[in-house]
């Protein structure tokens, strides 16, 4: 399928399922959507460097928390439209994963993955020390309720987040299938003979953190509108990091439906979980799933599909 | 004819250790140039520091007329210098075709005027993959493949970047009597195709037979650079290798 058709089809499919949403019976169903798409993008965005490129990224809360914070700071000064606090947060998100992409010169592996995560400490106590944003008590966002032809303000998140989605997803699969993309998994395999093959190693790395960086910032953007209370410790939350992880490796990480599949998985349980047992239980639910993906699937849903298939051919 | 590569007065430390001291080297175009020595005597540093792995401290490398110094890995294989891993290196999750493809997408077709169409580019890993013969097995893994095969893939990886200079880094190590053969046709076509090869083994078999120069790394220097016969007989080499 070539890509323009592939974008065509990704369109169509997210516009026929806000037709369908919009026959939800309450707004609640929109509420718990928008974190379902979040974790699209987020677990897609990851996968872009962590599964394509084979750099693990544990400070995914970063990314958000400062395109969520970006927009926090821009509604202090300026209330500005979504969209464009979406693009605004992506480039400063974009420019924090470009200075990522430079660790990898001398991090690799765990280390670098270590790194991330500290990456994500400091960030966490610069905004906590920024009284600009709120500091350590937060800041609060006042919204309006209503919106032009779409109604609530809860429905016009949900469409943003879902074209961001699509978006995302767009660029995933047109990366996997591109010169790009090959670049990228030659990375992953293995850097000294994918530079000894002409991949310009580090320039594909800082294409793949700051790519993935910034979509995760556009991410983060509506947060402040979606909660109205923003603080810290919410918006740089470990389980951004362990969702983002958990999600592709359950899904599947060489493709971009893996991640689409792990999101919708993952996400759609936590939201059952949290409106019908109780929300403490969600990364319960997602540690002991990634244990038993780990030991029984280790190439995720795809990969367990993958092999069925290839089972299936043998035997005829 | 001028030289394709000319190494002048080059040094490699790791610290306190001189892994390469003051080596210079000319290979002219067309040659087979084999290269000795005994173990940590320096031969992998040297491939290492001509191909961008590892720059070194002194001297300089000149290849094709250009000057490589401070010049990464990637743009010496475009500029016609490749190599192959002492220890295979394929990309484990690629088809065979795929591991092909990659050298292909950076290297020819950023080149001018040599870009590939998809179509373009399948038929060039098939032949690519034919000419080592492992077009047989172009849809599986490299996982699949056995030790000789690997070499034969790593060749084959090398030779898509369509280079002028090949550098084959113990392409023969653990292989037995036959394959060493297998592998040594290969590296002869591919120098009767006009490709100039500096071959690195241990199996003096193999380099005598295919060298038609020898030069010896001892303990970071050169100590001898001639004809094959004439090097083996070198009061210095046998000194190197045997003891006094």
């Amino acid at each position: 399928m070539g890509a323009k058709r592939f974008w065509l089809i990704a369109i169509l499919v997210g516009a026929v399922f806000f037709g369908l949403s919009l026959m939800a019976p309450n707004q609640y169903y929109f509420q718990a959507g928008y974190v379902v798409l979040q974790y699209i993008v987020l677990a897609t965005a990851w996968n872009i460097l962590g599964g394509y490129t084979g750099y693990v990224n544990f400070g995914v809360a970063a990314f958000f928390a400062l395109g969520a914070y970006s927009s926090v700071a821009l509604y202090k000064l300026a209330p500005l439209p979504i969209p464009v606090l979406m693009l605004i947060a992506g480039i400063v998100s974009g420019v924090v994963g470009l200075g990522m992409g430079y660790l990898t010169l001398r991090l690799r592996g765990a280390f670098f993955s270590i790194a991330t995560l500290a990456m994500a400490v400091v960030m966490q106590t610069l905004i906590t020390n920024w009284d600009y944003v709120g500091g350590s008590r937060g800041a609060y966002i006042l919204r309006p309720a209503q919106v032009p032809i779409l109604g609530n303000y809860i429905v016009y998140l949900f469409l943003i987040m879902l074209i961001l989605a699509v978006i995302t997803i767009g660029i995933a699969r047109s990366i996997e299938r591109s010169r790009l993309g090959f670049g990228f998994a030659s990375i992953r395999d293995d850097e000294q003979a994918a530079e000894a093959a002409g991949v310009p190693t580090l320039r594909l790395k800082l294409v793949a953190t700051t790519l993935s960086g910034a979509l995760m910032g556009m991410a983060g953007a509506p947060l402040p509108y979606y909660v109205t209370y923003l603080d810290p410790a919410s918006g740089f939350s470990l389980s951004y990091a362990v969702n983002s992880i958990a999600m592709p490796l359950i899904g599947g990480m060489t493709n971009w439906i893996g991640p689409l599949i792990g999101a919708l998985f993952l996400g759609t349980i936590q939201q059952l979980a949290t409106v019908t047992i109780s929300s403490a239980l969600n990364l319960l639910i997602v540690g002991l799933l990634l244990v038993g993906f780990v030991v029984i699937a280790p190439n995720g849903i795809v990969g367990l599909v993958e092999r069925a298939v290839e089972r299936a051919r043998g035997r005829r | 004819m001028a030289a394709l590569l000319e190494v002048t007065d080059l040094g490699k430390h790791f610290g306190g250790f001189t892994a390469l001291d003051g080596i210079n080297l000319a290979v002219a175009p067309g040659e087979r140039v084999g290269l000795i020595g005994p173990n940590g005597s320096g031969k992998s540093t040297l491939v290492n520091c001509l191909c961008g792995t590892l720059r070194n401290e002194t001297g300089s490398v000149r290849f094709d007329g250009k000057v490589m110094d401070g010049l990464p890995a990637h743009q010496r294989t475009r500029l016609g210098m490749a190599r192959s891993f002492q220890l295979p290196k394929p990309f484990v999750s690629m088809s065979l075709a795929d591991n092909i493809r990659i050298p292909l997408l950076y290297t020819v077709n950023v080149r001018r005027g040599t870009h590939l169409a998809p179509a373009e580019l399948d038929g060039r890993c098939d032949e690519l993959l034919h000419l080592v013969g492992l077009a047989e097995k172009a849809r599986r893994r490299p996982r699949d493949l056995t030790q000789v095969e690997m070499r034969k893939l790593e060749l084959a990886r090398a030779m898509a970047a369509e280079p002028k200079l090949l550098i084959a880094d113990e392409a023969m190590a653990g292989l037995s009597h036959s394959e060493v053969d297998d592998i040594l046709a290969l590296l002869s076509v591919l120098n009767e195709r006009g490709i100039t090869v500096i071959l690195i083994e241990h199996i003096m078999r193999a380099v005598m037979s295919f060298s038609n120069r020898l030069v010896v790394l001892v303990a970071g220097r050169k100590i001898a650079d001639g004809l094959p016969q004439e090097v083996t007989r070198n009061p210095d080499v046998v000194k190197a290798y045997i003891g006094e």
